[in-house]
């Protein structure tokens, strides 16, 4: 079972839709008992990153996810906002991140942008993944994912990135650590390509 | 190995119902919203735009739905304007699937309503569409005005220093619209939609005026637009997005192709 987890965000529905399709078992769910019950868990992006932090501090979810995780060994997939909280902090707030894989979240720097540099990194974008990468499997990295961001994780350790994009030069859209896996892009928006992503991560 | 240009389908919504309905090929009911967006889905749209134009309040939870199944079926992002006046109706619509919201008349008669929302739910799903008309005589500098209620009511606000300000207040794209240009297949205002597009930071959509795939191309070529929006002449079928998003490569914008084979 895997347990999307519930900030009341719209992207949960897209995410478990994917799910349904591909017949694996899922549920939505902010409930620290059914939490405890899953195999994998899914944090979806929302909003900020303070925003998410605090939710997920105040609900009791990062005690419970730090023993699932980090304790238990349970496999955990990241998007967007949900995967930069599994940084130490980030530029945009002040609450700490959960910290699983070392690194900070910072704002994408307009002044390496090309001519006309535009935020937020709105569209879709191909990605370099790094070989060996999974979650990429079966993907098509050339026709790529779509992205909606302004900040990005900048991993501490090089081997951590599973795959980058060039917006302003290549920044991290992927890391992996052990059992976590982060995101930049939004895999539930992303058409055939992102289906392929929730399959994999399904079947690590 | 770029951001890629978008090309956006955008479909009016009335009591839950595609207006004039759509004219695709095996379309089961042409004046569903939801069938009309998994067709668009199966094309290869980037994006989709709902922009409901329902009248009557009693019928204004109708689009919440259409956005829901809409979410239920197509994995894809999806901006929804339209009668957006509160944080309220963002969050209904978000929490019903969709990616974005586009604020229209709102913003004009309070623009605080931009910040609030930004600060509340980020400014990368809060879109500002901004409806002008040239307003500059022949021989003067350029200048464009908003109007309100479809085109009918000039406010006297510049639409340049608009733009200009409601990014500031937390706008994460630009929707910019000719009401000149909407409906004349003449093409998109490029004027407009470049001097807004220089003079701001964050994407910005050109709509109102497209009739052929060259148009498209100039609006990201000349109008310094990150996506391009367009109605009817997708959904009366004279080009298929496909079509499109293959026209504009082969004139040197960076796009999402589908693979060779999967092309709709």
């Amino acid at each position: 079972m895997i347990a999307i987890i519930d900030y009341g965000s719209g992207n949960v529905g897209a995410i478990a839709n994917i799910y349904k399709q591909l017949k694996v078992p899922h549920l939505i769910t902010g409930d620290l008992s059914e939490l405890a019950q899953a195999e994998r868990y899914i944090l979806p992006g929302v909003g900020a990153f303070d925003t998410t932090m605090k939710h997920l501090k105040d609900s009791g979810m990062v005690e419970l996810l730090n023993e699932q995780v980090l304790g238990s060994g349970k496999k955990v997939l990241g998007i967007c906002v949900g995967m930069q909280i599994l940084a130490e902090s980030s530029e945009e707030g002040e609450e700490s991140g959960l910290g699983w894989i070392k690194g900070r979240v910072r704002k994408i720097d307009p002044s390496k942008l090309p001519a006309a540099p535009r935020l937020p990194h709105m569209g879709w974008n191909t990605v370099i993944t790094t070989p060996g990468a999974r979650l990429f499997d079966g993907v098509d990295a050339a026709h790529g994912f779509y992205f909606l961001h302004s900040f990005y994780f900048d991993p501490a350790r090089t081997e951590d990135v599973t795959a980058t994009v060039d917006y302003g030069g290549q920044i991290t859209c992927g890391v992996a650590h052990g059992n976590v896996f982060g995101m930049q892009f939004h895999p539930e928006k992303s058409h055939a390509n992102g289906v392929a992503i929730f399959r994999n991560f399904a079947e690590l | 190995m770029t951001l890629k240009a978008r090309v956006i389908p955008c479909l009016d919504v009335k009591d839950g119902r595609v207006v004039k309905g759509v004219s695709f090929v095996n379309l089961i009911d042409a004046g569903d919203p939801v069938d009309a967006a998994k067709a668009y889905d199966a094309a290869g749209a980037d994006e989709l735009c709902f922009l409901d134009i329902t009248a009557s309040s009693d019928n204004r939870d109708t689009i919440f739905d259409v956005v829901a199944r809409t979410a239920d079926h197509c994995f894809m992002p999806v901006t929804v304007g339209g009668g957006v006046r509160s944080v309220g109706d963002i969050r209904k619509l978000l929490l019903a699937g969709a990616d974005k919201v586009s604020i229209n008349s709102a913003a004009v008669q309070n623009p605080d309503f931009v910040s609030e929302a930004a600060d509340k739910f980020g400014d990368q799903c809060i879109v500002v569409s901004i409806d002008s008309k040239k307003v500059s005589k022949p021989g003067e500098a350029d200048r464009w005005e908003i109007f309100t209620h479809g085109g009918r009511n000039a406010t006297g606000i510049d639409a340049v220093d608009f733009a200009i300000k409601m990014v500031e207040r937390g706008a994460g794209e630009l929707l910019l619209t000719s009401m000149d240009r909407d409906g004349q297949k003449s093409g998109y205002d490029i004027g407009l939609t470049r001097t807004i597009a220089d003079a701001v930071h964050v994407p910005v959509i050109a709509s109102g005026g497209v009739g052929n795939l060259d148009h498209m191309v100039e609006g990201i070529r000349d109008g310094h637009a990150t996506a391009v929006l367009a109605a009817s002449i997708f959904h009366f079928g004279t080009y298929s997005v496909g079509e499109a998003k293959r026209y504009m490569a082969e004139h040197g914008i960076p796009m999402r192709l589908d693979p060779p084979g999967e092309a709709a």
